[in-house]
């Protein structure tokens, strides 16, 4: 019962709750209120629940669901999880809990209407989290557009209509590229089998020619990339982040982004493993791109919402590049990183939405000498930028280093250049916190900001828990997305027919090419054979 | 957690977070007792797991302890180690022990300070991370403890975070050494994809077998790894963040700043000696830098007027000798004298700290002069520092000062200009040193009446640190007395061998000649070279600055143009500004307003606007002109079928690579 129910639940529940928001009266604003707060609230304790009945290291999906839908499409209702779900779904609903939570008081205008769009959209993120059946995952990935296009528009800064056009356009671009190409993948699937499908599992088994694989790949590519976003297909990004209200970029940036990066590792490895490959070294220079432009652009920002959104951009370039690193370590490091990515930014957004509320400005100039006036404010401030520069012990450093670790071993030069987007994470983000927290009070508006409240507080506690326990701990998520990383390398390995791209990736032989004669140790063998196991472990 | 091993780092931990927690809450007598009292027992405890140390025979003497698996990623796996050898006991009772006198003398120092509970929840803090520094018992490990200290540093330096000097320094602090860190991290990436493992004591083990000596990899490796120590350790050409450090509180400096974590670098090299070792290039470098920077900060030390800032120039001064050391693989050497000068580099800096608490904040020396009669205490312990730092014979300084200079000399690394350079530095410490005390202690009193009737010596929290130290800074380097006196065994030297023991199995393979004797003659005559000329740098400062301190201004006139160029400290970080930082920005400027706004967004929205045009024309064609539409029509159809034809063909153009 609960083994095949919870991920219908998880994922309609928000949608539930929505509808019931349009039961109560508009001006019941308090009703309205709490009746979102505990959607949100249940929606998280389901979600830890599912964390704690799922069944580490292994590999299958696990909370199925399939019944047939629209039989003659061969649609199905096929939901499911593996440890890459799990953790974003958790993630998800404890990043929208605190978004909510944190809107009590800043939200005012049309409350109702509000409330109803994070909800929706909490659907419909949870959905493409646990989708497993295409036509599924689309009807999701398009639902997720709706709300934001609302949240931004309605409730955003000043500049929210060009904001949420651009990002309608970007983000329907790219959808209507991945719809011709879902289509496609439909049609080709039936040509070879005589099945219809939309089964993801089932269409992994296709077997493009690398000419069409290469279209249909780039369709879906671009969709993701657009989301990532990788560069140059960003320029939304510090727009939407900006004009969105607070709530809005914390769910924008740390869930919306990841659907991206979701998306490559869900559907792009796994289905069109030659292509990924072939295009591996084009990704991974974008990604470079991104790592270091985003930190230059980041460094001059005057906004502190769109150096955010910036160091997004180099931040997300990190999770790619872990990505198409095509090694254990890389990606691991990414999904962690994803998950880093979200608490860290969700913080920053949600500081920066507290300083927003009590000044109305987010001019780095308007600030500086916070730090006396507003003493737990900067303590939180500096611990969420201490995790974003990556300090050991926090989250930041372990996803990371993994993905440095990894992109070296696939190549020392994309290790040595991701690795410069630690020196200027430091300059871009210290930089901003010295202006904004240290220094004397320099505008008389700041003389009497109140420090942080009790609610606020509270919204910011468990982000930080998280920050340290996954700095610390962080073999609880490693472990969980363990089988999931395995089982999509493994295809992608599997089908690799292009052996100079694998020599460069197992590659020790490469590195240690002046060592022709030197015997090769214990520890190496081991290292070797436990990535063996885990692999084969998962077939 | 078999042993008490890790307490020792976490029991500060423990007092920072009690302290950060409580900040404000607690009164400053309880704070102060949390913050002083962790460390004391961490104290108490490195003492007693030296003794469990030595108590096993010399060649096992390791004992480690496992907190838990930190990380395992694919074959990828670290553990919370903690590894206590006799390297690593040295460093933890230098730490801790010096600590603990620093966190007394701030009780006094920082008395009358609000953030009193700040500022021993931080140096508690920075004792965690400089434990788990030396007490790591892999790369990993070490990089949270080096990150840690860089962490902490930033935080201290900008303590008073009022100052836009002091925040302005720390944020410099913390990038410059995340320029090494940069390093560091790919140092450590490449010594992991070859050995397969981080753990110090494998690499140890298997480096030699895994390396060729001297081939690219090694030296890369080992490159990146000393460009992380050269930020850390303020060294060229990362050395600019030490001086500006000096905004922090004066107990910081000489915590901070002088005594431990900038000697992480060296502690580095020596923890890592085995793959130094097996790179000789690197080791040149080494030595070179040291020996460059050793120079070139004395140089600078000569003309400061800032009592804190000859002291900054002097430790990088000083960290430059500890690096010659490890250039020329005396790593040994090299720890040595990070140890005396510890002790005498802290009391300088704590007594510099006094004089500048009597002298009500001033830290200009031409504003001081005649205190001696004022702060006796001071005085005398800074007396014996001063003697320490320039070498006179008998006491610390000189034992771990003749070390290095005798083996960069003598080693098979070493070269006599290494040992040229280093005596000249030798004399230029001991004239910019005497030239301090007797600035400062000596001659007429300049100040202004307000502060000099203010004039006291320092409180007994402080005072006392300061005497314990300068016994130390006389006897610290009894433990190390060369062989040539008394022919009696070097106890330091030999208790660090089991430490140096695949190293120099490695350098006896490189070595073509058997050992060569000891001379003992040449180093009798070095010893007595520097010793004089020692001397006469001392004759000279006390002509300067003692007998005719009006005499000051004129070495000055006559080399205007040197002057100038020391005095400004070689215009190092105007040429950084210009070069690297100020081109950085423009850049990223031109990334934003150019790249980002003008040719990405404008491609889109001219995309945009580019649709609208279209559409524009289009409607035109809406003419209802049967003709027309025939046409576009017949087009349309041509267009249609030659793609037909084109995709039966495949999509396999050259472009894409034909796979099938």
């Amino acid at each position: 019962m609960f083994e095949s129910q919870i991920l219908t639940w998880l994922t309609f529940l928000p949608l539930a709750g929505a509808f019931a928001l349009l039961l109560v009266k508009k001006e019941n604003v308090k009703v309205i209120k709490a009746i979102a707060i505990a959607t949100a609230g249940i929606e998280m304790l389901l979600s830890f629940a599912l964390y704690a009945s799922f069944d580490v290291g292994v590999t299958r999906m696990q909370f199925v669901i399939n019944l047939p839908w629209v039989e003659q499409f061969g649609i199905n209702y096929h939901l499911g999880i593996d440890g890459l779900s799990l953790l974003l779904i958790v993630m998800t609903t404890i990043l929208t809990f605190l978004a909510i939570l944190s809107s009590w008081r800043s939200v005012t205008k049309s409350v109702r209407g509000y409330y109803f769009s994070m909800l929706f959209l909490l659907t419909g993120m949870i959905g493409v989290f646990v989708a497993l059946d295409l036509f599924v995952f689309y009807v999701f990935w398009e639902v997720m557009l709706v709300p934001m296009y609302f949240l931004i528009g309605i409730w955003g800064g000043l500049k929210r209509i060009y904001a949420s056009i651009k990002f309608v356009l970007f983000t329907m671009f790219g959808s209507l590229l991945m719809l011709v190409a879902l289509l496609y993948i439909y049609f080709a699937y039936y040509t070879q089998t005589g099945v219809h499908t939309f089964d993801l599992i089932a269409l992994y088994s296709l077997n493009l020619p690398f000419g069409a694989q290469s279209w249909v790949y780039l369709a879906f590519a671009l969709a993701f990339a657009i989301k990532v976003p990788i560069w140059p297909l960003h320029t939304w990004l510090p727009d939407a982040h900006v004009q969105a209200p607070t709530a809005g970029s914390v769910i924008l940036a740390g869930v919306l982004l990841k659907m991206g990066t979701y998306g490559f590792l869900r559907i792009c490895l796994p289905m069109f493993p030659e292509a990924s490959i072939h295009y591996a070294p084009l990704m991974v220079g974008l990604a470079l791109i991104g790592i270091v432009y985003g930190a230059f652009v980041a460094m001059v920002q005057k906004d502190i919402k769109s150096l955010v959104a910036f160091s997004s951009v180099s931040h997300m370039g990190f999770v790619m590049l872990g990505i198409f690193a095509l090694n254990t370590q890389g990606m691991q490091g990414a999904v962690l990183q994803m998950l880093n990515h979200g608490i860290t930014t969700g913080a920053l957004f949600l500081i920066v939405g507290m300083i927003y509320e009590r000044r109305h400005t987010r001019m780095i100039s308007d600030f500086g000498g916070i730090a006396k006036v507003m003493p737990v404010f900067s303590a939180f401030f500096l611990i969420a930028t201490l995790s974003s520069i990556g300090l050991p012990l926090t989250n930041g450093f372990v996803g990371e280093f993994m993905i440095l670790l990894g992109a070296f071993k696939a190549n020392w030069i994309y290790g040595t250049i991701a690795a410069t987007g630690v020196i200027l994470a430091a300059i871009y983000m210290l930089w901003m916190f010295q202006r904004v927290i240290w220094g004397k009070i320099t505008h008389k508006e700041n003389e009497n900001l109140k420090d942080l409240t009790g609610l606020e507080k509270a919204v910011l506690i468990p982000l930080v828990v998280l920050i340290f326990w996954i700095g610390l701990a962080p073999n609880a998520m490693f472990k969980r997305m363990e089988p999931a990383v395995a089982n999509i390398l493994h295809i992608v390995r599997q089908a690799d027919n292009a052996p100079e791209f694998f020599s460069a990736q197992d590659g020790e032989e490469e590195f240690n090419q002046d060592l022709a004669n030197t015997p090769v140790d214990q520890q190496l063998n081991q290292s070797q054979e436990n990535e063996h196991q885990s692999e084969t472990l998962t077939q | 957690m078999q042993t008490v091993l890790p307490l020792i780092a976490l029991l500060p931990l423990a007092g920072f977070i009690i302290n950060i927690l409580l900040v404000g809450k607690l009164s400053k007598k309880v704070a102060a007792i949390i913050g002083c009292g962790t460390v004391f027992v961490a104290f108490l405890l490195a003492i007693k797991v030296f003794f469990d140390l030595s108590a096993l025979p010399a060649d096992s003497r390791v004992i480690s302890d496992t907190l838990y698996n930190w990380m395992t990623v694919g074959g990828f796996s670290v553990d919370f180690t903690f590894l206590l050898d006799p390297l690593s006991a040295i460093m933890i009772l230098v730490v801790t022990g010096v600590g603990f006198l620093i966190h007394i003398y701030s009780i006094g120092y920082m008395a009358y300070d609000e953030g009193f509970g700040r500022f021993f929840a931080y140096l508690n803090l920075f004792m965690f991370s400089m434990l788990v520094l030396v007490l790591g018992s892999n790369f990993l490990m070490m990089f949270v403890g080096w990150e840690g200290v860089g962490l902490c540093s930033y935080l201290l330096i900008g303590f008073w975070f009022d100052r836009d000097s002091a925040t302005e320094a720390g944020k410099k602090a913390f990038v410059v050494n995340r320029i090494g860190d940069f390093g560091f991290l790919l140092g450590m990436f490449i010594i992991y994809w070859n050995i397969g493992s981080l753990d110090f004591q494998t690499i140890s083990a298997l480096a030699p077998t895994t390396f060729v000596i001297g081939g690219t990899v090694i030296t890369t490796a080992t490159l990146l790894l000393f460009l992380g120590a050269t930020g850390k350790s303020a060294q060229i050409p990362l050395f600019v963040w030490l001086p500006d450090a000096m905004e922090g509180p004066t107990p910081v400096s000489a915590l901070i700043h002088a005594a431990t974590m900038v000697t992480a670098g060296v502690y580095m090299l020596a923890r890592t000696s085995t793959l130094f070792v097996m790179a000789p290039t690197t080791l040149m470098i080494v030595a070179i830098i040291g020996a460059a920077t050793a120079l070139m900060a004395a140089t600078i030390g000569l003309f400061q007027n800032d009592i804190k800032r000859v002291l900054a120039y002097s430790t990088v001064s000083q960290l430059g000798y500890m690096f010659m050391a490890c250039g020329v693989a005396a790593f040994g050497a090299g720890i040595f004298h990070l140890m005396t000068h510890a002790f005498f580099k802290a009391l300088l800096f704590m007594g510099a700290g006094s004089v500048i608490h009597g002298m009500s904040d001033e830290q200009d020396m031409r504003k001081m002069g005649g205190l001696k009669k004022y702060m006796p205490i001071t005085f005398m312990t800074m007396l014996i520092a001063t003697l320490a730092i320039s070498g006179l014979p008998g006491i610390s300084g000189f034992f771990s000062k003749d070390e290095i200079l005798w083996q960069t000399f003598s080693s098979d690394y070493g070269h006599p200009a290494l040992w040229f350079v280093g005596m000249l530095t030798a004399l230029l410490t001991t004239f910019y040193m005497f030239r301090l005390i007797f600035l400062t202690f000596f001659g007429k009193e300049r100040m202004d009446e307000k502060t000099k009737a203010h004039l006291h010596e320092s409180p007994k929290s402080m005072t006392t640190p300061l005497i314990v130290l300068a016994i130390l800074s006389v006897i610290g380097g009894w433990i190390g007395i060369p062989k040539l006196f008394f022919g009696a065994t070097n106890y330091f030297e030999h208790w660090l061998e089991p430490v140096f023991a695949s190293s120099h199995r490695v350098m006896q393979t490189v070595a073509q000649q058997a050992e060569v004797p000891h001379d003992t003659s040449i180093e009798w005559g070095l010893m007595a070279i520097t010793t004089i000329l020692s001397l006469g740098a001392f004759g000279l400062a006390v002509r300067f600055y003692l007998k005719k301190p009006e005499s000051v201004a004129r070495p000055r006139e006559s080399f205007s143009g040197v002057h100038r160029l020391i005095y400004n400290k070689y215009f190092v970080d105007e040429i950084y500004h210009k070069l690297v930082i100020r081109p950085l920005h423009l850049f990223s400027i031109f990334l934003w307003k150019i790249v980002d706004v003008l040719i990405i967004d404008g491609l889109i929205n001219g995309g945009a606007f580019l649709v609208g045009g279209i559409s524009r024309v289009v409607r035109l064609a809406q003419s209802g002109r049967l003709t027309s539409y025939v046409t576009v029509f017949t087009v349309g159809v041509a267009l249609v079928a030659g793609t037909m034809v084109l995709l039966s063909y495949g999509f396999d153009y050259p472009l894409f690579g034909a796979n099938n």
